[in-house]
Formats: C-alpha cells, structure tokens, sequence
C-alpha cells in the first residue's frame, strides 16, 4: 500500500509519519497546497504538529487546505484516513471525526508514555505528547459512539493524561476508515526508541483496504 | 537614567570608548551610528572583558569541522556528516519576563545551528533559580519551562536533556542557557562570512518591528536592579511558526546551493548581522533600511537596524539567484527582501532610500572595541551566604531524604514532561533513563550522547576545580552511555568583570577549562559569554556551563543509570575521593566555604575509558555518575529508576579514610557508580559494594548506617511538583 503523509506549513511529525509508514509500505509527502493526493495513494496520514502555527484554535485553518479536500473525498470512498494529535485535530475541525480536542485540563503541554486499551482490551505503549488533547463531546454522542463501537482507544486505568471525556484517546468514523487519535504510533515504530506497539495501529489501518 | 545624562553613557559606552570612536571615525558620530557602536562595543557582542581569556581555550581537534567564530560549532561524525552545537544565554530577558525570554533563548539558539545548514534534532536546557521556596523562583521556573516547552514543542525539535539547580544567588538573576545539536550533510554547510563584490544581500523571515530594541547593551550588559519591569519592552517576543517556517525555506535553499552565506539575526538585529558578516569576510556591505519589510511604517533608521525581532535571517545571494530564492520564500510563505549588496568599500553603510544615514568602517564598528584586562582578587572569605536548613544532628536516613527532595537533586518529570523528547525519532535515551541523552543518526549509521552540566556552588568554592569538575562530569555522562567527547560548547555565566571577585572567578575558571579540555583531548568549537549577572544582593554563583557531544558506535548498546536486575553485583570505579567541602549536604548544612580538592583528570579520563568500553561490550548493567549528593543519592537514583532496591556496605571506602558521612553524602569527580556481573565489575577493577534487589535501600557506613523503604525514597525524590504549585501568571 502507498501511504500519503499530509505537510502543512508548521507540522512537526511529517517526517517520523513517513518513516514509520515506510516500515510498512511505500510512504511519500503530500505538500497542502496540493488538491490532488497523487496517483497510487490509497491511504493518508494527517500528522502531529502546529499546522498553521495552531495560534487561532489547533486544526482550524488546515481543514481548508486544498490537501484536505482530497482526504475528504478519500474517506468518502472508504479510503483509510489516520490523524495523529495535530491531524485528529483537523479531522474534528474538518467534521470527519465527531469531537474536539480541547486544552489539557491542567494547562499544560505534556509528553509521557502511556497505555492505551483498544477495543478488545489489548494494551499498547505509545506516547502522548500535546497541550489540546482532552477528547470532548456531547454525552449523546459520546453514547452513540460507545453503542457503535467506535471508541478505538482509551487511556488504560488511571493514565488519562489530560482530562478526556471517559478516557477516550481515539475514536473512529461510522465506516471505520477515517481514525484520529492523540498518541502517537508513528513514535512506538522502533524498540530502540520506545517499543513497537504503534505498528498495530498502522496496520488497522492497511485492512481498511483488504 | 536621568536626563543630564549624554546620550553615548545612556547607551551603555564610556566616556573613552566615546573619545575613540571619535578619534577613529575623525568625527562625532550621528544617532544611527552611537546606537550601532553601542551595541557592537557592548560587552555581549565585543566580549571585551572575556576575549583574551578566550584566547586560551583549545580550539583545534581531527574531528572539528567549525570552530569558534561560526554560528556555532561543528564535528565530524562520518559518512560526509557533521553534528553542529553551541549553547547560549538567554538569562537577563528571563529574569524579565520568563515565558518569552526562555521562548526565544530556544529560538535563538535554533538559528544559530540552522545558520550554517545544520537541521536541528535536540535542544538540551540548563537552569538556575533561586531557592524554590521563594515565590519569585517558582513564578520564574514556571514561565521558563513552559517558554522553553512552547518553542521546542512547537517547532518539532526535540527537548532531550537539562540540569536545574536552586541556589540563593540566583534569586534576582535566573540563568537560562539553552543549547541546541543539529546534524548538517557537509557539503551543504555555509560560514557566515559574506563573500562576492555585487552579491545581494537578503533579509529573510519575520517583518522587523521595535521589539528587542537595546537588548544588547541595556539587558544583556549591565547589573539587573530594581525596576526592571520597565524593560520589558527590551525583551523580544517569539514566534515559533515563523522559525519553522524559516527553518524549512533555509534548509531548502543551502541543499540546493542557494545561498553564499547566511546569519541569524540574534543580540543587535542587524547591525551584529551585516557587520559580522562584513568583518568575517573582509568586506564592506551597504544595507537600504527603506527596504526592510516593517511592522510599524514609521520607524527610524537607527530602530530597524538595532531592532532585536525574532525569526529573521540574512543571507548573502548572487544576483543571478535571487528570483530562485524568492521563489522558495513564496513556497514557505515567509518573507524575503533584497536590502543591500556586498561592496568592497571596506564600510557599512546604512541608507535611506538615497541618503547615506551612517558610515563607518567595517574595522572600527565590528573589530575596533577595546578588550580589557580584568583586575581579578582572590577573596579572603566565603562571598556568599549559607543558610541552614537540616540539623546537623540529622542522621544518615534523615539527611539521605532531605537531600532526595532537595529541588536541585529532586526528579524533574514535572519539568521534562512539558518537553517533546521524542520527535524527530532518534531519541534512544529520553530523559532520566540515563546520564546523557542519546540520539541515533541513521544518516551516519552511528549515535551521538549529549550532556549539560556546570555546578555553579562549587565553582563558587573553588572557581579552578569546580570548572575542571563540570568538564569531567560531562565526560563521565557520556562515559556512562558509552559515548567518547567529540567536541564541548561552553556558555560562561558571571557577575560583573569590572570587579575584582567575579573577575577572579572568571579568570580562574576559563584557565581551568582551558586545563581541562587539553588534557581530554577535547576541542571547545563554540560558546557564549555572559556578564553582569548581579543582582542587588551581589554576583551570582560563577557558573560555568559546560555542553559536550560524544560519539558512540551503536545506539543499541547504552547503559541506563538505573539498576536493571535483582541480583546483581554494585560497584565503584574510578578515583572518586569524597568530600563534603561544597556538598550538597554542606550547603543544607549551612557549611559553605572556600576550597575544593583539585581533581586528578588523567586518572577520571582513565575511568571513563574503561566505562565507555565497557558499556560499549555490554558488560554493565547500568553505569550511573556519582554526582550531587554523593553515593548515597546516586545509589537512590538508580534504584527509584528501576524500582530495585540493593544492600551495600561502604566499609572499603572508610577504609581509604572516608568517615561515614563523607562516604554517603561526600561529592567530588571521577565515581561511577555501576552494576552488573561480580566477575565482569573485578575485572574491571570496581570496589565491590553490595548487590541490587528488594525493596529497601538498606547502606552499611558505621554509626550512620540505616535501611529504608524505596517508596519512601522515591515519594521525597519525586516532590518537585507539589513545591512548584506554581502560580501561572
């Protein structure tokens, strides 16, 4: 499969997105300006960072980069769509995800190492690392999403690092194509660097296609 | 300032200075040029106190590909790749408004590494505050580390490492040192001289608006006193989505040979800029303020070339590219405006549209400031306080736990935590799981560990061994990751040189450095000066800040500095004598003086081979530096780390004449504390202590010997947070 990795001006993961993507497959960048994904791309990353600067609200001026129309019309074909931290972020901001990420209850950025539970229960070591990740939404929707099993991931017992509603980390689309999350996979690729856990993630992805 | 005041004494310059600029231009200067000569002849950018000083240090080494004089420095790490490094001072700006000063000592450090086509991976911080239970310390510290945490974060360069202390001298005036590593394909490398008669000269990045004006001279030069509020507006505001964006464009245009030269804009704006660039290269530049993109359309010429804003670089094009630059600035939606061009008239000349508004020679302006001697006095007597806060009746578990939740010992997670230490992806060792921070360089194939270090109360007891110590401890740092020093940065951070105490510590503590770096062998490629830290209470600590980059073979075969099995063998290597002259328990004690045992480098550098080895063959289970708070605390560290306890017996150090308290708590160089294999640590001519398991910390040292509980240790070493309880405004 060929992976897309989103570049906006200010984003800060693109490179460890690629890196990682390229584990599993062919990855090349997708500069924002750029309406079309380039042919072959089944599949895009929306990375972490500052797209933008993030200085008006985090993702609110990337949705409405050319690049995201063409994410937008990916997802409606049932193409797989991973937003990572800044990338969920534009996801919600662009209404592909339902949500928002709001500031971290205690106000501050934070970077630690933390378990997440995915649907199944099985445990992943990826790190979170970001001042706006506390996962909001209306309760009906928050049930709806729970009814429907698309809470994809939520911080193990006791290790919510922000203030998530109901210790959700990240949640996917009715179609579960199009997933966000605020961990970072594409930083657990490598047990040199921490461990290996982000692959599975990746891969949830890729069956999207199969 | 009152208003009888001349306007060049005003500006910072002396009455003298004045006179010979006078003489040399062979007329007073206008507005324009005071206000460049007073920046240019200020103690930041002339070094006119620590120059000769300077002169001593060792500069020279196989592995340097840039030394002193450039951006920053540069060492060869193979493959046709250099890693570039410097470390500076942000300290005055901090200790005025703290979440902006700390913002862009980070930025500013960042440009100095991409200036010459390095791409930034690491930012390393060292701190100084004043005693955490002051409220002004707490307000400081809080804005410093999310200031730093803002631009790090922000701009996707990894913050991987650091050292705070709290001492009392720094109550008034915080130190903010930042220091950044970048990796630099060589043949895209530039120098900042600026070359080629009729090339353009681009400024690139940010617009230019009247922030920062006087940083140099009214900050960065002189005494901090009461009222400093009311220089705020001297400190410059930062923009980290700017520097990203500038960063990328830079990178862009050096891969495809874009660029001649190219500078940051740092302390004095564009006037330190084009005038270093000019002298650098031998030279002459004309600049046309009339072009420079503003903020604010009226300024004064003398305001746009003094103005201190952020994220700007000036480049040196040939004419025949400047539409392919261009090109790329409009990709990376930044700003790019040709200003001026190289001459060869041997001046900088600052235009107006048409008219000439200043002229001076390139010589007189960048290299015609005098250098001072310093006037250096030994003092007779311990110039700073000491403040009791442990009985001394306290016994070994006592002084072990308030030594662990000392705010300069305690664990930093609250700190690092607000750091990005992972992007990027080459962080093998993140922070706290080892002495030195280490990357890999897939580029290369090899890794590299970085450490920061520098005790300012030691050196503050003995301005020669607590410099030579700081050197050493680095070196053991990267020792412990199985690293060997490349290359060190250092940043010197001192009170006033026009008196005799501060002058002597400076005098003695660049001699040191200099003995030190010669006899490990390595180069000082780069570093900072920074003087006049004083508050009204008096001088600093002297706090030499010493950054050094070591190389290691395999990112896969490190050591953390915690244990990592039960059962395991503890030992000692290295010739570490303690002593609690300049402890940390001497300072709880309120037991401070002068003198300090000098240490025996040969013999430390002889250790840190022997770790360096074998850490590098896998042998040791953990390697940890026996640093602040002595054997006891390191020994505390590398359990809490882990969560296994051990059980030593410190006999075989009093048998070497240490008396309990001097083999628990006694600091001094050259200890490494180890674990691993009995066998493999008496090959390697360890002292035995004891073996790692349980869950206690149970030490043998005669009438102080005690047993307690790691969870016990670990709550007192883990309380940073709770004293924080920062306010945040």
């Amino acid at each position: 499969m060929i992976w897309g990795v989103l570049q906006f001006p200010g984003s800060c993961d693109e490179r460890d997105a690629l890196h990682a993507c390229g584990q599993l497959g062919e990855a090349r960048l997708v500069w924002h300006e750029d309406g079309e994904l380039g042919g072959g791309v089944d599949g895009v990353v929306v990375p972490g960072g500052f797209s933008y600067g993030d200085y008006l609200r985090a993702g609110a001026i990337a949705r409405f980069s050319p690049a995201m129309e063409a994410v937008a019309a990916l997802a409606a074909d049932g193409g797989p769509v991973l937003g990572i931290c800044n990338g969920f972020q534009v996801l919600c901001e662009a209404g592909l995800l339902p949500g928002a990420l709001l500031r971290n209850e205690d106000l501050r950025f934070v970077h630690r190492q933390v378990d997440l539970l995915d649907a199944e229960g099985a445990s992943l070591s990826i790190p979170v690392k970001h001042g706006e990740g506390r996962y909001w939404a209306p309760d009906d929707v928050l049930d709806e999403l729970e009814r429907n099993g698309r809470v994809a991931y939520r911080y193990a017992p006791g290790q919510n690092p922000n203030g998530s509603a109901r210790d959700i980390a990240g949640v996917a689309n009715e179609t579960g194509n199009v997933l966000g999350l605020m961990p970072h996979p594409e930083h657990a690729v490598d047990p040199l660097t921490g461990s290996t856990d982000g692959l599975h993630i990746f891969r949830r992805l890729e069956r999207v296609l199969a | 300032m009152t208003a009888e005041l001349s306007p060049h004494r005003a500006l910072g310059l002396t009455d003298s200075e004045y006179e010979l600029i006078v003489e040399k231009l062979g007329r007073e200067p206008n507005g324009v040029e005071l206000a460049m000569f007073s920046l240019l002849w200020s103690e930041h950018c002339a070094y006119k106190h620590s120059k000769k000083l300077l002169r001593k240090l060792p500069t020279e080494g196989e592995r340097v590909v840039m030394g002193p004089g450039e951006n920053a420095g540069a060492v060869d790490v193979g493959s046709g790749y250099a890693v570039a490094f410097k470390v500076e001072s942000h300290n005055h700006p901090s200790a005025v408004e703290p979440f902006e000063g700390a913002a862009t000592g980070v930025g500013g450090i960042l440009r100095d590494v991409f200036a010459l086509g390095a791409r930034p991976i690491a930012i390393l911080d060292s701190l100084r505050f004043g005693e955490l239970d002051s409220e002004r310390s707490r307000y400081l510290l809080d804005g410093a580390v999310r200031g730093i945490g803002h631009y790090g974060n922000s701009i996707g360069v990894a913050t991987v490492g650091g050292e705070i202390y709290f001492e009392e001298p720094y109550e008034h005036n915080c130190l903010v040192n930042a220091m950044c590593v970048g990796i630099a394909r060589q043949e895209d490398m530039v120098r900042a001289a600026a070359a080629g008669v009729g090339n353009a000269v681009v400024l690139m990045g940010a617009s230019t608006g009247r922030d920062g004006i006087g940083g140099a001279s009214v900050l960065a030069s002189a005494e901090l006193g009461e009222g400093d509020d009311s220089k705020r507006p001297t400190v410059q505001i930062g923009d980290p989505f700017e520097e990203s964006k500038v960063l990328e464009c830079c990178l862009e245009l050096l891969g495809k040979g874009l660029l001649v030269s190219l500078q940051d804009l740092g302390a004095a704006g564009l006037t330190s800029s084009a005038g270093e660039m000019a002298s650098a290269g031998g030279v002459g530049i004309d600049l046309d303020v009339a072009r420079v993109p503003l903020r604010e359309p009226d300024m004064e010429p003398f305001e746009i070339m003094v103005s201190e804003s952020q994220e700007r670089m000036l480049a040196v094009v040939e004419p025949a590219r400047v539409a392919e630059v261009a090109a790329l600035f409009e990709k990376w939606q930044t700003g790019c405006a040709q200003i001026g061009e190289i001459t060869d008239s041997g001046l900088v000349r600052v235009l107006r549209d048409d008219e000439v508004v200043g002229e001076m020679p390139v010589d007189v302006l960048v290299d015609g400031c005098p250098l001072y001697d310093l006037e250096p006095s030994e003092p007779t007597e311990w110039p700073y306080g000491n403040r009791a806060s442990l009985d001394p009746e306290a016994n070994g578990e006592e002084a072990l736990l308030a030594l662990l939740s000392s705010p300069s010992i305690a664990s930093k997670r609250w700190v690092f935590e607000q750091y990005d230490s992972v992007v990027g992806s080459r962080t093998v060792r993140r922070p706290e799981s080892a002495d030195a921070a280490v990357l890999q360089l897939p580029e290369s194939g090899n890794a590299i560990a970085v450490s920061i270090d520098g005790n300012g109360r030691r050196v503050a007891c003995d301005p020669h061994a607590g410099t030579i110590e700081a050197v050493l401890e680095c070196a053991q740092n990267l020792a412990c990751v199985g690293a060997e020093p490349l290359g060190l940065t250092n940043c010197l951070n001192f009170g006033n040189p026009e008196k005799p105490t501060p002058a002597w510590q400076l005098d003695s503590a660049v001699t040191a450095l200099a003995q030190a770096c010669e006899a490990l062998g390595v180069p000082v490629v780069g570093g900072n000066v920074s003087l006049y830290n004083e508050g009204p209470d008096g001088p600093i600590y002297p706090t030499p800040v010493v950054g050094m980059v070591g190389e290691l073979p395999d990112a896969a075969k490190t050591a953390g500095s915690g244990f990592a099995r039960e059962g395991d063998a503890i030992g000692l290597i290295g010739p570490f004598e303690p002593n609690l002259a300049g402890s940390e328990l001497a300072k709880l004690r309120g037991e401070l003086g002068m003198g300090l045992p000098e240490p025996d480098v040969a013999a430390v550098a002889a250790a840190c081979s022997v770790v360096r080895f074998a850490v590098r063959e896998g042998r040791l289970a953990s390697a940890h530096d026996v640093s602040d708070g002595g054997l006891a605390v390191a020994l505390a560290e590398s359990a809490i780390g882990s969560g296994i306890g051990f059980q030593v017996d410190l006999q075989p150090l009093r048998e070497r004449g240490c008396a309990p308290e001097e083999a628990l708590f006694g600091e001094g160089a050259g200890g490494f504390l180890v674990s691993g294999e009995a066998a493999v640590l008496e090959e390697l001519g360890a002292t035995l202590l004891g073996t790692t398991g349980g869950g206690t910390i149970e030490i043998a040292a005669g009438d102080r010997s005690f047993s307690l509980g790691l969870e016990t240790a670990a709550e007192a070493w883990r309380s940073l947070a709770e004293r924080q309880a920062a306010p945040t405004t």
